[in-house]
């Protein structure tokens, strides 16, 4: 069977200790995610959990189906690529001195990404966009001397307006 | 209505139908166990010795009734010592709940004496729990506790309660317990489709678990057998559903199945899993079992579906409501050469030489049939003795076999005994174990003396872990590691030490004196049976192994 990369995307009730629920069931049923983020709704009752998966098709609907039992998963989705939107943001930590620095800027220029902080001898980027880019751009910056970086870990949302008609109680 | 915190809890529980609790108290439980006391008229306590045997007590309360057992624990050591017990009803889909008292909330997360993070411990082990610290949330956190135990797939709820909390005064009033979530419905399109596979089907078998056992889907699972005519093989979890002498009613299915239920699995062109997991003790090869056949999936839980063996077509909802709505669509019709077939594989089952010199386990559980004229609750610890009850009990009534299936609990039996016949006082209650179990919670005969419970406890005494040591027998050369334990526990004296009556038999006429004695008895009895070490639970398969692996001496 076939990996394939998705994003899955949960409402779930704002408590306390909900994100340890989630990944307490996929740390019990070994799902295998690559991502996982939570942030607040337009509703204060709900948080969004968003997670990046890579799996087969049987392991996807498992811990979609695993998800859906807990009490406080209200909606749980798989966003589809066509029709939403993905983002990433990456802060990255280069060694740049004057020799590579201009070699890097320009890189920097191309992707749109953003200089934040500059010193003789190191400079931090900052980039958003889809996984993809991100993935991409680090592959450009490869042949320079790179300290450390951080990723957010994927979120996304569904393009145009959506019915959400399943929140219960 | 101004009360505490704690009398609210009682409150809820009589709101709940709840009359009766198995526990024990402590420092933080001071104020539920104050509100107990006032309410002791109207909710009875039963105090075991150990936390754990109230856990397995409130779970063999509620297998024995349907109902949801309760079980309430101190902070700390009283609510850790739960866990095993609630693993054990999660594991089945056993609807509990268990109230646990935590220290005030002020010295939360503060590692107080008896603190522990109960919630956090249990996550993975209940449907769902609460913690309460604050005490507009209690009867909400209470009412949905009931509520989701009960719902969908059963399954334990744990509520931990902060000890500022339960002595706390407010205002409370009785709104009755929250509905129970509807079932899901039968989609009438799947169920077409799935009448049209058994009707086309030449060699079909319905493979079903403890979903029709928790629907009480047995008396429409007979019916649809007889109108189809179709055989059944049953999980550990769903013996009793259909009577032992039923034609279609091939017996256990896995591990230690029949040779039919597992040859007939294993040739069916249809396998109708109903309520059942494929868990890997009956779909031990995952990859090759029911390979011939088109696999039918009817389960309440959506994640059970393609979990352990992808299916061919699957349903979620209600078993036995899929049952009754099926039987209508489905031909009258017989399949003689299919049960042709399955005759000669039931002339090759196992069959055990009787011996009346010593105690041979299906000669043993052969007379406490016999002699309970099969109509008694049994209740097993897990083990070797376990399999021999499951393979050799008569089993005819449903709810009347209490096992720990998908946890495989050593030391569930007593516990669960005790729950059983406290539900069940009119109830014959047989409780089969082994001196492994046994020894591990024996200490609850004084909870069975206290109450003048008559349980009889039948030893399967072989001095040595049996199914361990017939692993090690059979796949590591015979060496035994940690399992000839050789202990020289006296179990008559010990029996007699706690308030009890103890006896022993070597052979069957000497079990058959003591065993009517046991009935007549009025408390507690313990009779040690003295069994050959050397005696093997067969069949088997080994892991991962098919019916072709299948060991038969």
């Amino acid at each position: 069977m076939t990996l394939k990369k998705e994003v899955i995307s949960i409402l779930v009730d704002n408590q306390f200790n909900v994100l340890s629920r989630i990944s307490s069931l996929i740390g019990r049923r070994g799902f295998n995610i690559d991502t996982i983020t939570a942030s607040a709704t337009q509703n204060p009752a709900i948080t969004r959990i968003t997670i990046g998966f890579t799996g087969n098709e049987q392991s996807l609907s498992q811990i979609l189906s695993q998800m859906a039992k807990l009490e406080i998963v209200r909606e749980i989705y798989v966003l589809d690529p066509n029709e939403s939107v993905f983002r990433e943001l990456l802060l990255i930590k280069m060694k740049a001195n004057k020799t590579n620095r201009g070699a890097i800027i320009e890189i920097v220029d191309i992707y749109r990404a953003k200089i934040i902080d500059l010193s003789k001898d190191s400079m931090i980027i900052e980039l958003t966009g889809a996984p993809e880019k991100i993935d991409g751009f680090m592959k450009m910056l490869d042949c320079y001397e790179m300290v450390e970086f951080c990723r957010t870990g994927v979120t996304g949302i569904h393009r145009g307006v959506r019915e959400y008609t399943r929140f219960e109680d | 209505m101004k009360m505490t915190g704690a009398e609210i809890v009682s409150e809820l529980l009589l709101e709940q139908g709840v009359d009766t609790v198995f526990g024990y108290p402590g420092g933080t439980a001071l104020n539920l166990y104050d509100a107990l006391y006032k309410y002791q008229g109207k909710i009875r306590h039963i105090l075991t010795a150990h936390e754990q045997g109230a856990a397995h007590a409130a779970d063999g309360y509620a297998r024995a009734t349907g109902k949801v057992g309760v079980v309430m624990a101190t902070s700390g050591p009283g609510a850790c010592n739960l866990v095993t017990g609630i693993a054990t009803a999660f594991m089945d889909s056993i609807p509990i709940v268990a109230i646990t008292a935590n220290v005030a909330d002020e010295l939360i997360g503060r590692d107080a004496f008896q603190e522990i993070y109960i919630t956090g411990v249990t996550l993975p082990i209940t449907k769902h729990n609460f913690f309460v610290n604050n005490i507009k949330d209690l009867p909400d956190a209470i009412r949905q506790a009931f509520r989701i135990a009960q719902s969908g797939r059963k399954g334990p709820v744990l509520v931990d309660i902060t000890k500022d909390v339960t002595g706390m005064m407010t205002n409370f009033d009785s709104k009755g317990p929250y509905l129970v979530k509807e079932l899901p419905k039968v989609d009438p399109a799947a169920l077409l489709e799935i009448a049209h596979l058994i009707n086309k089907a030449k060699q079909p078998i319905v493979y079903y678990g403890g979903g029709v056992a928790a629907s009480d889907g047995g008396p429409a699972l007979r019916e649809l057998l007889e109108k189809a005519d179709m055989p059944g093989a049953y999980t550990i979890m769903a013996a009793g559903v259909l009577g032992y002498e039923e034609k279609r009613n091939l017996g256990l299915i896995g591990m230690h199945g029949s040779v039919a239920s597992n040859k007939t699995v294993d040739q069916a062109d249809l396998i109708l899993a109903l309520g059942t997991r494929f868990s890997d003790r009956v779909a031990q090869n995952m990859k090759k079992f029911g390979n011939k056949a088109t696999i039918v999936q009817v389960d309440i839980d959506n994640s059970e579906i393609n979990k352990n063996v992808i299916v061919d077509k699957s349903l979620v909802c209600d078993v036995k409501d899929f049952v009754e709505k099926i039987i209508p669509l489905v031909d009258q019709r017989e399949r003689p050469d299919w049960f042709e077939k399955i005759r000669k594989w039931q002339e090759q089952s196992y069959k055990p030489m009787d011996d009346d010199t010593c105690l041979k386990p299906h000669q043993l559980i052969g007379k406490i049939c016999s002699m309970t004229k099969e109509d008694a609750i049994y209740v097993t610890d897990v083990g070797q003795h376990q399999m021999w009850a499951a393979q050799f009990i008569k089993h005819i009534n449903p709810k009347s076999f209490i096992t720990s299936g998908g946890l495989g609990t050593m030391g569930f039996g007593y516990g669960a005994s005790i729950g059983a016949k406290i539900a069940c006082p009119e109830k014959r209650v047989i409780h089969i174990t082994g001196d492994g179990s046994f020894h591990m919670n024996m200490n609850e005969a004084c909870t069975a003396v206290t109450n003048n419970l008559p349980i009889i406890s039948v030893i399967f005494n072989n001095k040595v872990l049996g199914m361990v040591y017939q692993w090690q027998g059979v796949f590591y050369g015979k060496r035994y590691s940690a399992t000839t334990v050789e202990r020289k526990t006296d179990f008559v004296k010990v029996a007699e030490g706690f308030g009890a009556k103890g006896y022993r038999a070597a052979n069957l006429a000497e079990f058959e004196k003591v065993f009517a004695k046991a009935l007549k008895d009025e408390g507690p009895v313990w009779i040690e049976c003295l069994i050959d070490k050397e005696e093997k639970v067969l069949p088997m398969i080994p892991n991962g192994g098919t019916v072709d692996d299948m060991l038969l001496g």
